[in-house]
């Protein structure tokens, strides 16, 4: 088990209600953390319902769904950026 | 403000700027150079629906993910200079949200820096735009022509 930071942006961080929070976890991956936040509340598996809408960075540098997580201390979920 | 490259001026800020005087500031900061090409975002009344726009941003992420565009887009046309200034927090109709200016040799590259400059920041820079109406607010969403502005710089040289 590793402590890790994770960050909401946009209208994820508005489902679920934290701008982020430290989590205790195992996963390996990051499709792993989104299965085992989903599993621990209704408000995570609405807002994770469909990982194709959203999108992830590892310390600060995009990553896929399918990224190892470990070493890795910040995961910041949101969706597709609207900079400009 | 983050830029390990000494050819990028970048700012990240809640506060108005002036395009113009910085422009100008640009340019004097670059002699030597054929061409400064520059695009300013403005945010659009929507046919006066629009009352504010707010923008949020992932403040650890923003500067390293705008510098590593923007040095991509120094070597790729050999800039003299490139700068980007991206505001955020609530910004009224009318407001300048963001800029971006590039010095280079010749006008081509300029152009084309700043406009690979501009797909890249819309898609890849961590900022997203809440934009509020009389009926309430709405998250904008991501076009999927602005990720497929993307693709085109990989087919050039």
């Amino acid at each position: 088990m590793t402590m890790i930071e994770i960050l909401y942006f946009a209208w994820l961080r508005e489902k679920i209600g934290l701008p982020g929070e430290r989590v205790e976890t195992s996963a390996q991956t990051v499709m792993q953390l989104i299965q085992e936040l989903s599993s621990r509340d209704d408000v995570y598996a609405l807002a994770f319902a469909d990982p194709g809408s959203l999108r992830v960075a590892l310390d600060q540098e995009l990553a896929e769904f399918t990224s190892p997580l470990s070493g890795v201390r910040e995961v910041a979920f949101f969706p597709p950026m609207t900079g400009g | 403000m983050f830029a390990a490259d000494s050819r990028l001026t970048l700012q990240i800020q809640q506060a108005a700027f002036d395009p113009g005087a910085t422009l100008n500031a640009f340019q004097a900061a670059h002699p030597g150079v054929g061409a400064v090409v520059s695009f300013t975002g403005i945010v659009r009344d929507e046919g006066a629906t629009l009352t504010a726009l707010e923008i949020e941003h992932y403040a650890a992420m923003t500067g390293p993910a705008i510098s590593a565009i923007a040095e991509q887009a120094i070597g790729r046309w050999q800039l003299a200079g490139a700068l980007v200034i991206h505001r955020y927090g609530r910004l009224l109709p009318g407001e300048t949200i963001m800029m971006v200016a590039t010095a280079a040799k010749h006008r081509a590259g300029a152009f084309a820096s700043a406009d690979f400059l501009m797909d890249y920041l819309k898609s890849r820079a961590p900022f997203w735009k809440k934009a509020f109406s009389a009926g309430g607010s709405e998250w904008v969403s991501a076009k999927a022509e602005d990720e497929a502005a993307l693709h085109r710089w990989s087919d050039l040289p």
